[in-house]
């Protein structure tokens, strides 16, 4: 697979080419560049086919409908779903996750229940849950992070008792890249009866995922972070649990029937579809699946941890660097500092080179206290990286090195 | 837009070696400043008696453009009255957010002393909280003060 031409199917590098100002785009983990493929399925869907879905009963809507539908199985197959009405569209991953902590979380758990989450957790899998707790009186439990940035299996095994009511996990952590062994872990929740949540916000656009080879009962992620549109993003539930599960939201297209003071429902996935949905994004993430299809999600992943390795090597020299990255398996993330130079001045000084990265928190307040900083730069890669922007970004780390120098202080008494 | 109108000699040098740094022993006010984008974190501690601001210093940790804000500010805001350090805190926001009337004369500049190094933040708007971060942290300290009205009356 050729990756070194990939550029061009993205046109926002040739729009800041042809403005004097090349892009050098380093932040692929909080979203990713959209390829024309997937502009063009937007525009076309607008231009021709737009209309609202599942309720008009003349030919443009079926039209929509049936292409909103299509998605839902392209989709539901590229992460290897038993069915299409197993996935749910969603804005994002955050309001997949929401989703089942409201309509399962709510419901299902009681005062003393425990749910085990990890020291590498993003905020969108920490913040719902401390609100249900707060709800239903369940209590958090924490896995471990080990000082070579893998989770600590153990420390799972130690907190899975009869009380685990839910294990919720992230797939690949947006700040280290670490993988983590979801199977693996999946088969330990269900062994003590729990439930078993996965944030696959960084796992889908960067490998193969196969749901049913992992056993997971929910698997959420983003579709702009892989090729797709903003606000538009899927939440593969197991059907017997849908089937059982409250609504999350109500309104229109989630129901059956209703009277004044009553209503049933429809069966999932429109259950927790309610309103008119994202279609062009839907739309629009059925093309970029259909566009990383092209390239394969194997080649996907061997490139970008091929890139993650090669960036690690380049920038290992660099005057006072911590990398935090896994030394086994890691990906096309890289966080790191700089010892004399704060990551927000990093990011300014390679901001001023065409090159934009992400420094802060990352969403991830509690994995900074456990890796005792206060923040990290970041670049992550993508399909469209080459090894001429991890130079680019080598060159701008050492720059930054050199402007914050440890110095005398300057010779002025105030 | 030049590294160098951000990362002045200044900034730096206040950076990496900061003024008023620790905690005032007896302060009469304390306020906690965080910049939730970056992580910026400062604790302000003052002494303020009879209006006057008698001793600041700061404490925590953040980039070079927060860091050396809170230095330069603790410097300047020290034997001012709080009625004198709110107005000085306006002419520096305009100074910061390139807000500032291009008729401003010299004399604001000499007031505002070495906060003028960071003028240059005003080309980074991402950046410019992290020079405010400090001021507005001064200046949720100020709410806990009495008045100067109260307090000075015998």
């Amino acid at each position: 697979m050729a990756f070194d031409n990939l550029k061009n199917d993205f046109p926002i590098f040739a729009y800041w080419a042809s403005k004097g100002k090349p892009l050098v785009y380093l932040d692929s983990a909080a979203t990713t560049q959209k390829p024309r493929r997937v502009i063009d399925a937007l525009d076309e869907y607008y231009s021709k086919f737009n209309a609202n879905v599942h309720r008009g009963a003349y030919e443009l809507s079926q039209i929509a409908t049936d292409m909103y539908e299509e998605s839902r199985t392209k989709v539901a197959r590229f992460i290897n779903a038993p069915k299409p009405e197993s996935l749910i569209f969603t804005r994002n991953t955050t309001e997949s996750i929401n989703l089942v902590a409201y309509a399962w979380g709510l419901n299902n758990l009681h005062k003393g229940d425990e749910i085990i989450l990890t020291e590498m957790e993003h905020h969108s899998n920490l913040v719902p849950w401390h609100i249900i707790s707060r709800h239903t009186g369940a209590v958090l439990k924490f896995i471990r992070l080990r000082d070579d940035f893998q989770l600590d299996l153990d420390s799972l095994k130690q907190n899975l008792n009869s009380k685990t009511k839910v294990v919720s996990i992230v797939h690949v952590s947006n700040v280290l890249g670490t993988i983590n062994p979801v199977k693996e872990i999946t088969r330990l929740a269900h062994e003590t009866g729990a439930i078993c949540i996965i944030d696959g916000a960084q796992g889908v656009p960067h490998m193969v995922v196969d749901v049913k080879e992992i056993d997971c009962d929910f698997y959420a992620f983003s579709g702009h972070k892989m090729c797709g549109p903003t606000g538009i993003g899927g939440l593969y539930g197991r059907y017997e649990l849908l089937e059982r599960m409250e609504p999350f939201l109500g309104g229109g297209e989630m129901i059956n029937e209703v009277y004044p003071t009553t209503s049933n429902y429809a069966k999932p996935p429109h259950k927790f579809e309610a309103g008119t949905p994202n279609i062009a994004g839907a739309v629009g993430l059925k093309a970029a699946v259909e566009y990383l299809e092209t390239i394969g999600m194997q080649n996907v992943r061997e490139y970008e941890a091929r890139l993650g390795n090669y960036a690690a090597q380049r920038l290992a020299d660099i005057d006072g660097i911590h990398i935090y990255r896994p030394a086994e398996n890691g990906t096309g993330v890289i966080s790191l500092t700089i010892d004399a130079a704060h990551p927000h001045d990093i990011s300014s000084i390679l901001d001023s080179e065409g090159i934009a990265i992400r420094a802060g928190h990352h969403c991830a307040q509690p994995l900074m206290r456990t890796l005792h900083v206060q923040a990290t730069a970041r670049a992550s890669f993508y399909i469209y990286n080459n090894e001429s922007d991890i130079e680019a970004l080598a060159v701008g780390l050492e720059k930054a090195a050199t402007i914050f120098k440890p110095r005398e202080k300057a010779n002025v008494v105030k | 837009m030049s590294l160098s109108d951000l990362f002045t000699e200044i900034i730096i040098d206040h950076y990496q070696h900061p003024h008023n740094h620790g905690v005032v022993v007896n302060a009469t006010q304390r306020s906690r400043g965080y910049n939730e984008s970056c992580g910026d974190d400062i604790e302000l501690t003052l002494v303020v008696k009879n209006g006057i601001i008698e001793d600041a210093k700061f404490s925590g940790a953040g980039c070079s453009i927060s860091q050396a804000s809170a230095s330069i500010m603790t410097d300047l805001v020290k034997g001012k009255s709080v009625e004198e350090v709110k107005k000085l805190a306006e002419k520096f926001y305009a100074l910061v957010k390139g807000t500032q009337a291009e008729t401003a004369d010299d004399s604001v500049e000499e007031e505002l002393g070495d906060a003028v190094a960071l003028k240059g933040v005003s080309k980074f708007p991402v950046r410019v909280k992290c020079a405010t971060l400090s001021w507005h942290t001064l200046e949720d300290a100020f709410k806990l003060v009495p008045t100067a009205g109260t307090a000075d009356k015998k």
